[in-house]
Parts: C-alpha cells; sequence; structure tokens
C-alpha cells in the first residue's frame, strides 16, 4: 500500500448497486459527490454536505450513513447501494409503493435519503439494535410511530411531511417488510 | 478542502510508519467530525492515514473481567453489543442519545473521544477563535454562548466538548489505549487525555503526533443502577445543553457508592470526586442531591447566554439521583 499524492488523482473502484466502475478521482472527492457528479447516480441528494440532513443517505453493505461525509477512495472495499438500486420508475420498490400510496413527500427532496435511511433502519430493528427509546423484541411488524421517528431522527424533511412518512415507513413495516 | 495525500495501510504498523514519514499526517477514522472541519478550512490536514482497513473492530472481555473495545467499533455497534447492554447500559444509552442512526453506523470510538467542539464560532472561520486560530480571540466570551461551559473554561475559550459516548466512558473509569510511533504503548485516563484550555485552547488534548488509539478498556462493570440523562433543544438529533451520566448504588438505605459525569458543561467530560464523596455512606435525600449539586457547581460561571446551564445542570442531576436511588422527590 502506497501513498497516492495530492496532485495526481487517484484511481478509484466502487461498487454501485452491483456495478463495478473503475474510477479516476481527487482524493478529496466525497461518496456523495462520485455518485452523482461522476456516476450521474442524481438520484442521491446533496442538501447541507455536513451531516445534518440525512438527503445523501445511502446503505454501505446494507448500512445506512451519510455519503456527505466519507471519501469515495475510503469505500474500494464496499458494496453501495443507493436509491436507483432499490427500485425504477416501473418497478417500485415496496417502500417506495408505500411512499407514493401513502403521499409521503411534498417537493420530494429528502424522498430518497428517507427511503435508503428506512431500509437500514429497518434492519437495524430486525437485528434488535436498541434506540433512544429502550429495548425492544424485535419483530418488524411491531415498530411504532414513536421509534420511527426516534431511529429516522437523522433525516430531515424540509416540508416537513413527517407524518405521512412515519405512515409509509410504518405501512412497509407492517406489511411488506415483515419477512423481508 | 485543501489538497492532501492518502493512504489505507493494512496494518497498524504500516499506520504508525505512514504517520512518521509524513510529519503533520493525520488519521481518518469515520470521518464525520474529521471531513467535516476539512470541508470548511478549519482542519488543513496535507495526508491523510485512513486506517478503517485496520483490525480494531472487535470488543472483548478482559481478564480482570472488564471490556477491551476497539478503536473502530463504530457507536452502532458498541450501544448494541450484549455485554454493553448488559453491564455497561449507562454507555449504550449515552451513544444512543447522540448523533443519527447514519451518523452512529460511521462513527467510531476513538473518533468520538476525540471530535472537535461545536461552537458556533469555532465552525465559521470569519470569526475570531482562539481554539482556531491561537491569539485571534474569543467571540463567545461577551457574545452569543448559549451552548458554552460553565466549568473549566479560561479566559481564552469557553468551547464545551460535544460527546456524549465520553461522558460515560469517563464515569466509567474507561482507559485510553495507545501505540506510539516508536512502537511503545500507552494508556491513558480521559482526564489525563483531555487538557483544558488555559492559554493554549488549540491543543484538545494530550496524545503525541503520530500517537494511534488502538483500543478504550472499561473496568469490570460497576453492579449497580446506572443512567444517562441528556437535555437538549429537541427530542433527537441534537448535542447536549447538559448531561448526566450517574452510577450509583444503594444497600440497606445508603448509598454505598456513586460515580457522576457530566455533558456539556466542560471542556472535557467533566467529574467531581469531591461530590461523588459527599453521597457515600448517606441515606438518600433531595437535600443529600441538592448539597452534592453544590459541590458540582461550586466553581460554576454563566457567560451571559448560557447562565441557564447552573440551575439546568443542578436540576437534571438532582432528578436524575432521585429516579436512581428510589428517593422520595
Ligand atoms: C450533525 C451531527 C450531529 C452530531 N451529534 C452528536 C451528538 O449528539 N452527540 C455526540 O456525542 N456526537 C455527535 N456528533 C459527532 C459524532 O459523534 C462524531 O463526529 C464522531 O463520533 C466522530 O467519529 P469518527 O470516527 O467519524 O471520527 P473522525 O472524524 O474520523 O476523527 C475525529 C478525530 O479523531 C482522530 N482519530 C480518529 N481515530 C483515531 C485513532 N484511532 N487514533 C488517534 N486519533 C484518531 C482523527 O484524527 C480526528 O482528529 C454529531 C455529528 C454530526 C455531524
Ligand atoms: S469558545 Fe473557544 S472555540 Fe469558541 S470562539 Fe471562543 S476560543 Fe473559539
Ligand atoms: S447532505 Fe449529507 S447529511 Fe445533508
Ligand atoms: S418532501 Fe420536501 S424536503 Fe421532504
Amino acid at each position: 500500500m502506497s501513498w497516492i499524492e495530492a496532485d495526481s488523482g487517484a484511481a478509484v473502484t466502487l461498487s454501485v448497486n452491483g456495478t463495478r466502475h473503475d474510477l479516476k478521482l481527487d482524493a478529496r472527492v466525497t461518496l456523495l459527490d462520485a455518485l452523482r457528479e461522476h456516476l450521474q447516480l442524481t438520484g442521491t441528494k446533496k442538501g447541507c454536505d455536513h451531516g445534518q440532513c440525512g438527503a445523501c443517505t445511502v446503505l454501505v453493505d446494507g448500512r445506512r450513513i451519510n455519503s456527505c461525509l466519507s471519501l469515495a477512495v475510503m469505500h474500494q472495499a464496499d458494496e453501495i447501494t443507493t436509491i436507483e438500486g432499490l427500485g425504477t420508475a416501473h418497478k417500485l420498490h415496496p417502500l417506495q409503493a408505500a411512499f407514493v400510496a401513502k403521499d409521503g413527500f411534498q417537493c420530494g427532496y429528502c424522498t430518497s435519503g428517507q427511503i435508503c435511511s428506512a431500509i437500514g433502519m429497518l434492519g437495524e430493528w430486525r437485528k434488535g439494535w436498541p434506540s433512544h427509546l429502550g429495548d425492544h423484541a424485535g419483530a418488524a411488524s411491531a415498530i411504532d410511530a414513536a421509534e420511527i421517528r426516534e431511529r429516522m431522527s437523522g433525516n430531515l424533511c424540509r416540508c416537513a411531511a413527517y407524518p405521512r412518512i412515519v405512515e409509509a415507513i410504518e405501512h412497509y413495516a407492517i406489511h411488506e417488510g415483515a419477512d423481508t | 478542502m485543501i489538497a492532501f495525500d492518502y493512504i489505507r495501510p493494512a496494518d497498524e504498523t504500516a499506520a504508525l510508519q505512514a504517520a512518521t514519514e509524513r510529519p503533520g499526517a493525520r488519521f481518518i477514522a469515520g470521518g464525520t467530525n474529521l471531513l467535516d472541519l476539512m470541508k470548511l478550512g478549519i482542519e488543513r490536514p496535507r495526508h491523510l492515514v485512513d486506517i478503517g482497513a485496520l483490525d480494531l473492530r472487535e470488543v472483548t472481555e478482559t481478564p480482570g473481567g472488564g471490556l477491551r473495545i476497539g478503536a473502530l467499533v463504530t457507536n452502532a455497534a458498541l450501544a448494541a453489543h450484549p455485554l454493553v447492554r448488559q453491564r455497561y447500559p449507562v454507555l449504550s444509552q449515552a451513544i444512543l442519545a447522540g448523533a443519527s442512526g447514519q451518523l452512529r453506523n460511521k462513527a467510531t470510538t476513538a473518533g468520538n473521544l476525540l471530535q472537535r467542539t461545536r461552537c458556533y464560532f469555532f465552525y465559521d472561520p470569519a470569526s475570531p477563535c482562539n481554539k482556531r486560530e491561537p491569539g485571534a480571540g474569543c467571540s463567545a466570551i461577551g457574545g452569543f454562548n448559549r451552548i458554552m461551559a460553565i466549568l473549566g473554561t479560561s479566559a481564552h475559550c469557553i468551547a464545551s466538548h460535544p460527546s456524549d459516548m465520553a461522558v460515560a466512558m469517563r464515569v466509567l473509569d474507561a482507559r485510553v489505549e495507545t501505540r506510539l510511533p516508536d512502537g511503545q504503548t500507552g494508556s491513558h485516563t480521559l482526564e489525563a487525555l483531555y487538557r483544558l484550555p488555559g492559554e493554549t485552547p488549540h491543543v484538545d488534548h494530550r496524545l503525541a503526533p503520530g500517537e494511534l488509539i488502538t483500543a478504550v478498556v472499561l473496568p469490570p462493570p460497576p453492579a449497580r443502577q446506572q443512567s444517562y440523562r441528556k437535555v437538549r433543544d429537541r427530542a433527537s438529533y441534537a448535542f447536549a445543553l447538559v448531561s448526566v451520566a450517574a452510577v450509583v448504588s444503594v444497600e440497606e438505605e445508603r448509598i454505598t457508592e456513586a460515580a457522576l459525569a457530566f455533558g456539556g458543561v466542560g471542556p472535557m467530560p467533566w467529574r467531581n470526586r469531591e461530590a461523588e464523596a459527599l453521597l457515600v455512606g448517606q441515606a438518600p435525600s433531595a437535600a443529600l442531591f441538592e448539597r452534592c449539586a453544590d459541590v458540582v457547581l461550586a466553581e460554576a460561571n454563566g457567560h451571559g447566554g448560557n447562565d441557564f446551564k447552573v440551575p439546568l445542570l443542578r436540576r437534571t442531576l438532582v432528578s436524575c439521583l432521585t429516579k436512581l436511588t428510589g428517593a422520595e422527590p
């Protein structure tokens, strides 16, 4: 392993939604900018660029993170999933369908982040991870609105569509996500 | 962000060597604090050593009955760890009271301890700040200072340490294990790790250049009542205004042991042994808890916008002790 010099640009391999991409990037490029500006995967959004809003949430090896606070070059061993990897306009992921059915957005800017975050969050719930509200038994279908709000607090919605976002996630957890 | 050289060593020895061969190199773990500050030009490392590939992600029991937590164990993994939940619930609670699900998945044990203050002026390159630029002045003294510290401050800096996890680590008497570039190992209590601002607020801690945190070690669990109480401006995803980590045992209606640590009020997670000693041997009562708060707050000073923290810390402490000891309110 040797140094990548500041002025040289790094050969970076990223695996995104099951496809490998070989890129030449400045080491400063965040995972978020690599996705949006270099791979044209613009579903992932940039809100604050400082870890405060959750719009840039993606799944790295199934775990949700803020892609704005991570460098692309740090993720060469990882499998990255973005909103484009979850569903398409013609074949919605059941959680996307729940957001449509429950009106879980207004402008839609925070939505990709909300959906990726909720997928990660429900994975954490199923593993029995505790939250600030305490411990719990673990069946996805048993999650309630208070837990969803606490566990989703890293995703802000400028349109304040929170009640419908919570409903959409709850609906998905109860109906579709129970055994996924 | 200024340009930097980057390396991702495969093991500790290579990481220490990398940090030595390019002086001024910084370790990057989760990156959630360092990158944030680099984007704003507040941190300007020219060399980054990415320690993400190092084998420091294990939580193991020590022969003495304590716990060794690898430096790269994520905040999320640590809070969810069965042994932490069972034996050190105050630590699990403190971590879960901080940041967000996404951030906790990235944030590491060592990075959390070494995160820098959230003082607004430290974060704003347009405002004078002694921590950012020694000698520039402090914009918080005489300025907007709602979130600043009330204990341990100096005439040069009144910033508070923002970590929740570190408050629990301090109440549990955690030690930080390190490796130095020459291969030697080090071990620091949190009290020794952190510095008070004094005249040099730009230096947060006492680690040597290139000193790598490898683990945080907890002594055997206190078999007692533990709790972390955090007061903040919104119900979730906000830094502490004040917080209290408390570990207390009561036997035959007497307090037999007590440890207390405070967040949001000092430049490091705060502790006051005198206030703890005052509780031991006594029957829990409202009057006792008020006297304990008197001792904790004896040297406390508000700076105008944060005067409210003095009574807030008192009430939070009294309420926490009342609940933990089952005393009559
Ligand atoms: C929006 C937001 C809200 C937040 N809210 C909270 C909150 O409520 N409570 C809270 O406690 N925290 C909060 N945080 C802070 C978060 O907990 C920290 O950013 C995180 O813990 C830092 O860990 P990291 O691994 O990402 O550190 P990094 O950013 O990688 O590193 C931080 C520092 O530690 C050094 N370092 C890292 N690892 C080592 C090592 N092994 N040896 C030596 N040096 C090392 C780095 O050089 C750097 O100086 C919040 C952060 C954000 C962005
Ligand atoms: S309180 Fe400390 S960090 Fe904040 S402006 Fe003053 S010197 Fe800077
Ligand atoms: S853009 Fe990453 S958290 Fe806001
Ligand atoms: S729907 Fe507009 S920001 Fe959430």
